[in-house]
């Protein structure tokens, strides 16, 4: 029993983090429809910027935390400015492999400054984060990112709602040729999409770096355990990527912890497959009704 | 009559002069091409092997291989447009077989390299088949999952495959000679290289590739021509990997001893900036991606080693993967960027330029 509790609760943590990631995702795949598979790289750089303002910086937590989400917020505009603007309107083939092509150069460039050692960052979540239910007790990180989970949930929750550049790229999800006819500025948002879709992979990595350490490799991996996540939960839904992504860790953590820790990397793909099967948009993806 | 065979020679064209189908369908627009194609099968087989030293012939037949497999991945990408991240996976699976067959079942070398072909093709039908349903980005995703089942079996199913341990490959034989020696081999992966080009080629040229073709470029538009789409998709998917396959028995036997470490999924994104730096779509294309591929790589690696031997570079600890990652990266990016049509439209325009010259433009 308490075995089963650790695992649920790891699977929701694990979950929420996934969801977090899932969101940047689906926000560049809204606005510009663009698959990024770079996305586990713009991850890890945030992970990285972090830790050199915290470490070699020596600047305090929450100044390198700001910090270090505007050093992401810019990666993600100059991205778009330089990379995938010229892109517009060629076939997706290119877009995709644009993206992963990038995944590998800005690979080879944490590899070249960090080299692929396994950092830590200095302990600084306090110890009354932890959460003590009976038998077992939450780590303060996973409680520390649950946290940061929802709130950033939230502002971007009220920020699409209300805002008018929230609506701006709502609109542009919806229906590109209508926004533009309408005064939107259509490059703008992509621009703004990526930006935010950066913080939010750059604050994901922070996060993910506290609970494992940080480790090229291991970053930019989970960047492509994000593809289960939004196809479950449909490739342009931000709550179905949540929900999906709840669904996807508990799976992971329980196929872990019951059948085998060998399998736990792959179950999330075969189910992948599956789903694509038998219900190809996703639980909540929009159904481009099309019989071809 | 027989005059009327003998056509003169056509050796330089200034525009399209097509008058029937079969002269759209000809696979060289003028003779001259066809003679240095030629000239350059003749120096292959009957001058390289001979002038090379090792280290050479071993960058050829690794090209050869290469390029075996970039055809396959060109014919599935580049016409008829179903983006495919697990072909890293296929050619793992291609190694495999050919190297149970050959250790468990005994096959001599020729069947086992072809029946290897075929076990891919199956499993590549097998992973073609989410294509039934899906297209675009949410088949380049299925097939990803493809690529991590694939290595997830490939380490783990340890009765078949023997895990972390490999296999080692008897030395391969054709009909009784041992072909032993890198020169050997040389001529066992290009006159596979000659073969596969020949067949793809000509596989495009039929109906076939004709489907693909359509498929890519609109399947909508296919489907009501009555092109039934499901069959040739999958159809494509198994020529796709049967090349994979192919190629993959190839490295294989010539590497001797196999693990399942190099079919990750790096692999499959190396294939695919193999064709995107060749040009999608283009036979000669997958070819020259190969050789741009392999050669970057060499550089790279010579490059690195320079840089460790040099003395102002003493106390900086540089090592080949970071460069390599970064150089693929650049190359696809730029080349995405600049010329999407890769280095086969680059060599059609320096063709053409000289064809042309003094007028070019």
């Amino acid at each position: 029993m308490e075995f089963f509790l650790q695992l649920l609760i790891n699977g929701i943590s694990l979950g929420f983090l996934y969801g977090l990631a899932a969101m940047g995702f689906v926000m560049i795949f809204k606005a510009s429809r663009v698959l990024n598979f770079a996305h586990g790289e713009i991850l890890a750089l945030g992970a990285y910027i972090f830790l050199t303002l915290v470490t070699w910086a020596q600047l305090p937590i929450l100044v390198a935390f700001i910090l270090s989400l505007m050093g992401s917020f810019i990666l993600g505009f100059v991205i778009e400015r330089l990379f995938l603007r010229p892109l517009i309107g060629e076939p997706l083939i290119y877009v995709i492999m644009l993206t992963v092509g990038l995944a590998a150069m800005f690979k080879g460039i944490m590899l070249l400054i960090w080299g692929g050692n396994l950092y830590v960052y200095p302990d600084f979540l306090p110890a009354w984060l932890a959460l003590d239910l009976g038998p077992l007790t939450v780590q303060p990180v996973y409680v520390a990112s649950i946290i940061i989970g929802l709130i950033f949930l939230s502002i971007f929750g009220l920020f699409f709602k209300f805002s008018s550049q929230g609506i701006y790229m709502r609109s542009v999800a919806d229906n590109q040729p209508a926004a533009m006819s309408l005064g939107v500025h259509v490059r703008r948002v992509f621009a703004l999409s990526w930006a935010i879709a950066a913080l939010v992979a750059g604050m994901r990595g922070i996060v993910l770096g506290i609970i494992s350490g940080i480790n090229v490799h291991d970053l930019s991996a989970i960047g492509l355990k994000v593809f289960p996540v939004v196809i479950l939960g449909g490739l342009d839904s931000i709550g179905g990527a949540i929900i999906a992504a709840l669904i996807i860790g508990l799976l992971e953590t329980f196929t872990g912890g019951y059948i085998s820790p060998s399998l736990r990397d792959v179950v999330p793909y075969a189910c992948l497959i599956f789903i694509l099967l038998v219900k190809p948009y996703g639980l909540f993806g929009l159904v481009e009704i099309e019989r071809v | 009559m027989i005059m009327k065979r003998i056509r003169n020679l056509r050796f330089s064209l200034c525009g399209n002069y097509l008058e029937r189908y079969e002269q759209e369908l000809a696979i060289f627009e003028t003779d001259f091409g066809r003679l240095c194609l030629l000239a350059a099968i003749l120096f292959l087989f009957a001058v390289v092997p001979f002038i090379s030293g090792p280290y050479t012939l071993y960058l050829l037949i690794i090209i050869a291989i290469t390029s075996i497999a970039a055809l396959g991945l060109n014919i599935l990408v580049g016409f008829t447009g179903q983006l495919s991240l697990g072909h890293g996976a296929f050619f793992g699976v291609g190694a495999y077989a050919a190297a149970i067959l050959a250790t468990d079942y005994n096959f001599p070398f020729i069947v086992s390299v072809l029946a290897a072909g075929f076990i891919t093709a199956i499993v590549g039908i097998g992973f073609g088949l989410p294509s039934g349903r899906l297209k675009g980005l949410y088949l380049t995703i299925a097939t990803l999952a493809g690529q991590f089942i694939i290595e997830h079996v490939l380490v783990h199913w340890e009765s078949v495959t023997k895990g972390v341990r490999g296999i080692v490959l008897p030395p391969p034989t054709i009909f009784g000679f041992y072909l032993d020696g890198d020169v050997a081999y040389f001529y066992v992966t290009f006159i596979a290289l000659v073969l596969m080009a020949f067949i793809a080629v000509n596989i495009m040229r039929s109906r076939y590739g004709r489907a693909f073709v359509a498929i890519r470029d609109n399947d909508r538009a296919a489907e009501g021509m009555g092109i039934p789409i499901f069959p040739y998709k999958l159809l494509s998917f198994a020529i796709s990997s049967f090349y994979a396959g192919f190629a993959g028995a190839l490295w294989a036997y010539y590497m001797v001893s196999i693990t399942a470490e190099p079919f990750t999924l790096t692999l499959s994104v190396e294939f695919i900036a193999m064709i995107i730096i060749g040009g999608l779509g283009s036979i000669p294309g997958a070819i020259f991606g190969a050789t741009f591929i392999t050669m970057l790589n060499e550089i790279l690696r010579l490059f690195t080693q320079f840089l460790m031997t040099a003395p102002f570079m003493s106390g900086i600890e540089l090592t080949l993967a970071p460069l390599r990652e970064l150089a693929f990266g650049l190359a696809i990016v730029l080349f995405i960027i600049f010329e999407p049509r890769g280095l086969a439209e680059i060599w059609r325009i320096v063709k053409s330029n000289f064809r042309l010259w003094p007028f070019s433009y």
